[in-house]
């Protein structure tokens, strides 16, 4: 093979450099997020609203494509509720319906979300450091998703 | 043949290196406005574009006028612009991906670019200057490519190309014409919402475009053994393109000047009246506006006398002349100005900030760059087949 | 068999086309759709119509205050920033004298009381929308209602529309608001840097069968309904008493009408 040599030495570097972030990680698995089901913010619900809008399982694997069937519903054909697959009805809102079970105390604090310094929302860990907050997942899967740069928590813990 | 582009002279590299340089520090600035926003730009909620899509509608002149060489050469059989051809479509090439670049900066979120192809609008004329201006890069980069690398092995160039080529020369005309759409279909801009418009930017594109390209042309000729312009003869006859196409475009600024002011309707004539004389006590691009003036009568005047259009020196000045005359006209006035006054008829005035040049200069450098690299791959085949 | 280096890239080439081909083929098949069983509906109180408009009438609004008080309403319920400077301003409804909003018709003999009394101006939900028209991704778009809505999701920040507009009724976002709006309203989300905003005539509150909060808040000095209907009273109004619009020669046709000097209505 002409010029083999440097050939397959550039490959095993390349090879190499492309492995680093396996290698580095290996037998160090950190343990995925701890997702309750029965925080203290869901058992203060009445229990006919204990259930989220979809299965959980459905949820898992589809939250991102329902919130952007939501927001296109919401946002673009005025259809601001949302009738489940068991025909229950909830508004469209991630402040009024998501977030009543999806955030902590923290994460709702007045003083918190009025502090300019805080106001970034993803990158602030006191808005997100609660097993049952979307940063809890998407933290540990390494996904940004940019509704807080807008949206905020639920009406009343901010008033 | 991109490697004819890495060996060079040891000019050619610290040419190469200042444009890197140059590209670094635009691009360090267009991270402080990409985390920062346009707010670090001197772009306002009155006067909400500025220099940089006044460079996008120079530049989209600029990659048009390669249909000056085109044309004449292929519709007329035009054999002196043979040689020159290549560098037309080499200059125009750089300067569509300048005009995609300074819409890019331009925008506000451009992580969302895509945007514009996931939900196409075709009631927009933003999506058919998207359509035109992808499709001329295509264009040129495929026939530029094409016939240099047939005449590199000494072939004709294929017959596939022909269809090609033919189909450039409405396409330029349409980029330029799609461009000046974007401003004449506004209901509320009177200084754009004129019926010659497109007319006025393609007059515009084929007097300041072709004579960049005649000053690249000497430039050429001053570092490298190649001539544009073996025969001679080629140089001048673009010389009258240049001319004519600032002397049509010079006659229908005047036009827009006698409807605006002779109707007498105030809103029609008053950012005529803001770039010329200045409005409510505002002047600042009243000097802009008249060294234009000045600059585009002296440049016609050196092409119109044969004394100082054969004379090199001379006939430098007065490209440069109408290049900067027009680059003012389009590349700063006309964006800025239509949104003076205001639709409140108040007077709103613009400046770039520091950051917003450091990052213009960071796409022409780029530009410049890719210029350079693709003439340099042209001018190596040429002296190669020479030798 | 060997191949050269030409044959080996041209077949390279055409695998991974055929790889990368296929997989959007399929992935272009899958369902977008995730809830098999599940639909949309209104709002159980929105407030149906066909064309919403809004006439201004400038008899009640006796001082400065009463207007200022509407702006900051709209300002405070829509997180809309202060930036303290004219350049990066936002507003959604504001004031501008006689002489500026119905710019063009200038008379130097006008009372001078007339020419700088103040009026509220806003989005005018224009029937045939310029900056709808601009848009290059819809993030603008009219919605059945004759709401000029905006997706602030989609906007891409090119500003299009703010040249397309005749009244100025956009504003960009120069910075990030959220660092200038001084008591978080939580009725209504912030806006990221980027994007273009302006009035969107309260639709969030139509979905609640509420009136426009500047409406709400304008002592009758507002009137809000749906023009198609013959009995509601903007239509009455503008039926019945000369009201004028904003620039009307462009054709845009203006859904804010000014009833000026008009008196007693209803």
């Amino acid at each position: 093979m002409y010029k083999g040599g440097k050939i397959i030495a550039s490959l095993i570097i390349f090879a190499a450099l492309f492995t680093i972030p396996f290698f580095y990680n290996m037998g160090k698995v950190n343990a995925g997020p701890d997702v309750a089901l029965d925080t203290p913010a869901i058992q203060r619900l009445p229990a006919s609203e204990q259930q989220c809008v979809e299965s959980p399982e459905f949820m898992k694997e589809n939250h991102m494509q329902l919130l952007n069937q939501w927001r296109e519903e919401a946002v673009r054909n005025g259809q601001t509720v949302y009738i489940n697959s068991q025909g229950k009805k909830f508004d469209i809102s991630l402040q009024d319906t998501c977030l009543k079970c999806h955030a902590t105390e923290s994460a709702s604090n007045p003083v918190v979300l009025n502090n300019p310094a805080n106001s970034t929302g993803v990158s602030n860990p006191a808005l997100n450091a609660s097993p049952e907050f979307c940063a809890s997942c998407h933290d540990y899967s390494a996904v940004k998703p940019l509704c807080w740069t807008c949206h905020f928590e639920p009406k009343e813990a901010v008033k | 043949m991109i490697e004819k582009a890495l060996s060079g002279s040891k000019r050619y590299w610290i040419w190469v290196t200042l444009l890197l340089g140059m590209i670094a520090i635009g691009f360090y600035a267009y991270m402080n406005q990409f985390n920062n926003g346009l707010g670090v730009t001197g772009m306002s909620r009155d006067v909400s574009w500025g220099l940089y899509i006044a460079q996008f509608t120079f530049l989209v002149g600029v990659a048009a006028s390669a249909v000056m060489l085109v044309l004449p050469y292929y519709l007329h059989d035009f054999k002196k612009f043979g040689k020159m051809v290549i560098l037309g479509e080499f200059l125009a090439i750089p300067a569509v991906i300048m005009c995609m670049l300074f819409i890019v900066v331009d925008l506000g979120q451009p992580m969302r670019i895509m945007n514009v192809i996931l939900h196409p609008s075709p009631r927009s004329v933003m999506f058919y200057d998207m359509i035109v201006l992808c499709g001329y890069l295509l264009i040129n980069l495929v026939v530029g490519w094409t016939t240099l690398g047939a005449e590199r092995k000494g072939f004709p160039s294929p017959k596939w190309v022909k269809p090609i080529i033919y189909l450039s020369i409405p396409w330029a005309v349409s980029i330029h014409t799609v461009t000046a759409f974007l401003y004449a279909g506004l209901p509320g801009r009177h200084l754009w919402l004129s019926a010659i418009m497109a007319a006025r930017f393609l007059a515009s594109a084929f007097a300041a475009g072709p004579a960049i390209l005649l000053l690249l042309c000497f430039i050429v000729r001053k570092v490298s053994k190649f001539n544009p312009d073996p025969e001679g003869g080629a140089i001048q006859s673009l010389v009258k393109i240049v001319r004519y196409a600032m002397i049509a475009n010079i006659f229908f600024y005047i036009l827009e000047i006698f409807t605006a002011f002779y109707s007498g309707i105030p809103e029609y004539s008053a950012a005529l009246r803001y770039t010329l004389f200045g409005l409510n006590g505002y002047n600042s691009l009243v000097p802009i506006m008249w060294t234009a003036v000045v600059l585009a009568f002296l440049g016609v005047a050196i092409l119109i006398f044969p004394s100082t259009r054969m004379n090199g020196a001379t006939l430098t000045i007065g490209l440069l002349s109408i290049i900067i005359a027009n680059w003012i006209d389009k590349g700063m006035v006309l964006i800025v100005a239509g949104f003076v006054p205001n639709s409140f008829e108040r007077v709103v005035e613009y400046a770039p900030t520091l950051n917003e040049v450091l990052v213009t200069l960071g796409v022409y450098s780029i530009g410049l760059l890719l210029i350079t690299i693709l003439y340099k791959v042209a001018i190596s085949v040429r002296e190669e087949k020479a030798s | 068999m060997s191949i050269n280096r030409r044959q080996f890239l041209r077949r390279a080439g055409v695998i991974t086309a055929l790889g990368l081909g296929s997989s959007f083929v399929i992935s272009g098949f899958r369902k977008k759709e995730v809830a098999e069983a599940a639909g949309f509906a209104k709002a159980p109180k929105d407030m149906p119509a066909k064309r919403w408009a809004m006439v201004v009438d400038m008899s009640k609004f006796k001082t400065e205050a009463d207007m200022n008080k509407v702006v900051e309403a709209c300002h405070k319920l829509h997180n809309v920033p202060d930036f303290g400077n004219p350049k990066d301003e936002i507003k959604w409804i504001w004031k501008d004298d006689y002489h500026h909003t119905f710019a063009g018709g200038f008379n130097e003999y006008l009372d001078e009381n007339v020419m700088h009394s103040p009026f509220l101006v806003t989005c005018n939900h224009c029937d045939n929308p310029p900056c709808v028209k601009a848009c290059p991704t819809q993030a603008t778009f009219k919605r059945p209602d004759g709401i000029v809505a905006m997706d602030f999701h989609r906007c891409i920040g090119c500003r299009f529309c703010m040249a397309a507009c005749p009244f100025s009724a956009r504003s960009f976002n120069f910075k990030d608001p959220r660092t200038h709006i001084d008591e978080i309203s939580p009725e209504y989300p912030t806006r990221t840097p980027g994007v273009v905003e302006k009035c969107n005539f309260c639709y969030e509150r139509l979905a609640d069968g509420l009136q426009p909060v500047c409406v709400e808040q304008s002592n009758g000095g507002l009137i809000f309904g749906d023009l198609d209907d013959p009995n509601s009273e903007v239509r009455k109004i503008i039926s019945t008493k000369l009201t004028i619009r904003r620039k009307p020669e462009l054709g845009t046709q203006p859904c804010v009408y000014y009833l000026v000097g008009g008196g007693e209505h209803d």
